[in-house]
């Protein structure tokens, strides 16, 4: 049950690294692809019926952490209090500059929110699960350079996905480019894991940057998500051992009964949370028209 | 003081900037999807407009509370991590369970609803926007089931140091609970019906003698009734809170009145010196002869019990937040059920009435937040009554440094982004509704007319 639930756990992570990586990646590149006020609100607009319903993997996560194992969630959120402070204020910053923005006299404070709302969470989280498996700064800020340049990947590709015309041009190059930063990070920041989905999750990035240099881009897509979940994988697998430094899963766990009852509740929800996201990702599935300049 | 003060501190700012916007989401999203259904079943354009108005002023506000209750979930295991480890088996679990339930819900479909304007068929995008509404309402139930647990809990043992779980049933079912989901949620009610009624008085005061007040009109009465029933279940389980209060948390009853000593035929004391006999020990028992535990007695009671300490809460807040709760909650309410009266069988808003819902706005919020003052500061020293001291819960790993950086940035962030809320609101309220353009074919195909 112990492992079970670390399971589900991880596929939560999962989940959200992957959905909210590109949301990351879009709310930072929004003014770079963008040359004027409708190409910016398009680019947003990728992302927008479905960021918030993809935080909310990172609540459901939080919340999985603390019902099955409250010790390991009060350890490392008290453990990296400042990050996580930060981690919060970017996530206010984004979401109500996404939220507003259209609502607002001039968006351009909103859009400068969503830039900085999105880079402070695309990097720090970086920074804690490093710090995590490794310890020390150096290897916190390599972990925070790897997310940042992944998310950034991530969300180029799937603008490059979503958009059409000037747009979805500028976000190819832009994905080159950031493929270009992110191979050499990865290198370095995934060879500290070495095992077989860190490895794996290399050659997924790798793939991608040749799939979108042949203009594959929901082949890209594909790459960068599984290199995400191979790289997350990669991480779970580590923590699944040394959740915390002194701790072990089985010391941080609930009891066999709350962990039977959440199972039970998991089992009847996830597959409806499941499906009806999917359909909103189906209800959205056509580019978002990128009016001419 | 220190870093425990502080995180003290900053679960009550946050906490209280959280439910400034919390009620009105819960409250604002069924009138929205009220006034959608109505759109939906008479095809009056009238309801589209006031759906789209008050749908902006619904999203403006939900962000706000969107991103200040993240900040709730991750505020436990930062601050309180000893309280967290305690606590973990049994508070977590309706935690958890919100988040797949009901968070979910209520985001996918907002954001179905928001972009799928013309995207969806009309009934599923009427659909959406119920999902959602009800997403915020199933929220609320887990969040107060876990609070009530600190204050009730039930269903649990403890092993080792940590409480465990043993009836999730008896959790979600606790007494404390099934008094309290209806009470805030009805408050909710209040709040947003009272929000609803300001914006009207606002625009009956504009539009007085033109068309157009016909259907602020129709807007505020509908709000008046829902307010006005609201404020039914909010008198009715706050009864049936008092009398919970009563058996299980005495100390937190007495702290409200003021009584120092175990008194038979206690008296209700309206404001200090101003008091009504028995009406404390009939509110709280039906027997105006029972006897109401005093803080003094009960302090004797809890040394034996727990050893040395001071069990006593904060006695001028939480005497005089009981006060504010009642008196302004009951002035929102009154005001609804006059409203009701003086504008029934087609009778016109007279202009002082619409004045006079300008005042809608604030009291029930200052009501809310004074019952939330009243529902936690009565409840210290406890974070877990009887199990386990707040002093006790807070994380020792962290330092007074971190979290006064903390504290400031919060407070400083939320108060910044209130202050845009409420110009935000303001604007938008004083811009009106908007008149349904005859809008051009390629237009259309940009499915956001509400982002």
């Amino acid at each position: 049950m112990i492992e079970l639930w670390f399971a589900i756990i991880a596929f939560l992570w999962t989940g959200y690294f992957v959905l909210e990586g590109f949301d990351f990646g879009v709310g930072m590149l929004a003014p770079v692809v963008s040359r004027n006020a409708a190409e910016q609100r398009a680019s947003l607009q990728t992302i927008g019926p479905v960021w918030d319903g993809n935080e909310v993997w990172l609540i459901t996560a939080v919340g999985a952490m603390f019902a099955a194992f409250p010790a390991w969630y009060a350890g490392v959120f008290s453990t990296f209090y400042l990050p996580v402070t930060l981690i919060l204020v970017g996530l206010i910053l984004r979401g109500l500059g996404l939220e507003w923005r259209s609502k607002v006299a001039n968006p351009a404070w909103c859009d400068l929110a969503v830039v900085a709302g999105s880079a402070l969470p695309a990097f720090l989280w970086g920074t804690v699960f490093a710090h995590l498996l490794f310890g020390g700064l150096l290897a916190a800020l390599l972990g925070g350079a790897f997310t940042l340049a992944v998310c950034v990947l991530h969300g180029a590709v799937f603008l490059a996905l979503k958009t059409t015309g000037q747009v979805r041009r500028r976000a190819r190059t832009a994905a080159l480019a950031a493929a270009g930063v992110t191979l050499p990070v990865a290198v370095f920041a995934l060879s500290g894991l070495g095992t077989g989905p860190a490895l794996a999750a290399m050659a997924a990035l790798a793939a991608a940057t040749a799939l979108i240099w042949r203009r594959r881009e929901g082949w890209a897509f594909g790459a960068t998500a599984g290199a995400i979940v191979l790289t997350t994988l990669a991480v779970f697998m580590e923590l699944r051992l040394r959740p915390l430094p002194g701790l072990t899963l089985a010391e941080a766990a609930s009891g066999p009964y709350t962990l039977t009852m959440l199972s039970w509740i998991g089992l009847i929800a996830l597959p409806f949370v499941l499906v009806y996201q999917g359909w909103t990702y189906w209800v959205f599935r056509k580019r978002v028209l990128v009016p001419a300049g | 003081m220190d870093a425990l003060d502080l995180a003290r501190w900053q679960f009550g700012v946050t906490t209280v900037y959280h439910f400034l916007f919390v009620p009105l989401t819960i409250g604002l999203g069924i009138f929205v999807a009220g006034l959608q259904t109505a759109w939906h079943r008479t095809g009056k354009e009238h309801y589209l407009k006031l759906t789209k108005f008050f749908g902006k002023l619904f999203l403006i506000n939900f962000a706000m509370g969107v991103v200040t209750g993240i900040v709730q979930e991750f505020q436990f295991g930062m601050n309180w991590s000893e309280y967290s480890t305690f606590v973990g088996d049994v508070f977590g679990a309706p935690l958890a369970m919100e988040a797949l339930l009901a968070f979910f819900m209520e985001s996918t479909f907002l954001g179905l609803w928001i972009f799928g304007w013309d995207r969806l068929p009309k009934k599923a995008h009427l659909a959406c926007i119920w999902a959602a509404a009800i997403g915020s309402n199933i929220s609320a139930y887990f969040i107060l089931a876990a609070n009530a647990w600190m204050k009730h809990p039930v269903g649990y043992e403890v092993v080792d140091g940590k409480a465990r779980m043993t009836d999730l049933w008896a959790v979600l079912t606790n007494s404390t609970a099934l008094a309290q989901v209806p009470h805030v949620i009805g408050g909710a009610f209040v709040v947003a019906g009272g929000f609803v009624l300001a914006v009207c008085g606002y625009w009956l005061l504009r539009t007085r003698g033109t068309r157009a007040a016909a259907m602020w009109r129709g807007a505020a009465r509908a709000a008046l009734l829902m307010t006005a029933l609201a404020g039914a279940v909010v008198a009715g389980t706050g009864d049936m809170s008092a009398k919970l209060m009563y058996e299980q948390q005495p100390m937190k009853l007495a702290a409200a009145e003021g009584l120092e000593r175990d008194t038979a035929g206690a008296a209700f004391s309206v404001a200090p010196g101003i008091e009504i006999p028995k009406v404390l020990s009939f509110l709280a028992t039906n027997d105006p002869d029972a006897v109401v535990a005093g803080t003094e007695d009960l302090q004797r009671r809890f040394e034996e019990q727990f050893g040395p300490g001071d069990y006593r809460p904060n006695g001028p807040v939480v005497f005089w937040s009981f006060r504010v709760m009642i008196a302004f909650g009951m002035a929102t309410v009154g005001l609804s059920v006059l409203g009701l009266w003086l504008t029934r069988r087609r009778r016109a808003f007279p202009a002082w009435l619409s004045k006079a819902l300008l005042l809608a706005l604030p009291l029930p919020l200052a009501a809310v937040i004074a019952g939330w003052l009243l529902s936690e500061i009565g409840r210290q020293p406890w974070t877990v009554a009887g199990e386990l001291l707040t002093a006790a819960s807070v994380s020792p790993g962290v330092t007074l440094a971190e979290v006064a950086t903390s504290l400031a940035i919060f407070t400083l962030v939320y108060g910044v982004f209130t202050v845009a809320e409420a110009v935000l609101l303001a604007r938008h309220v004083r811009k009106g509704v908007e008149e349904p353009a005859p809008e051009p074919a390629a237009e259309r195909r940009e499915p956001q007319l509400m982002y």
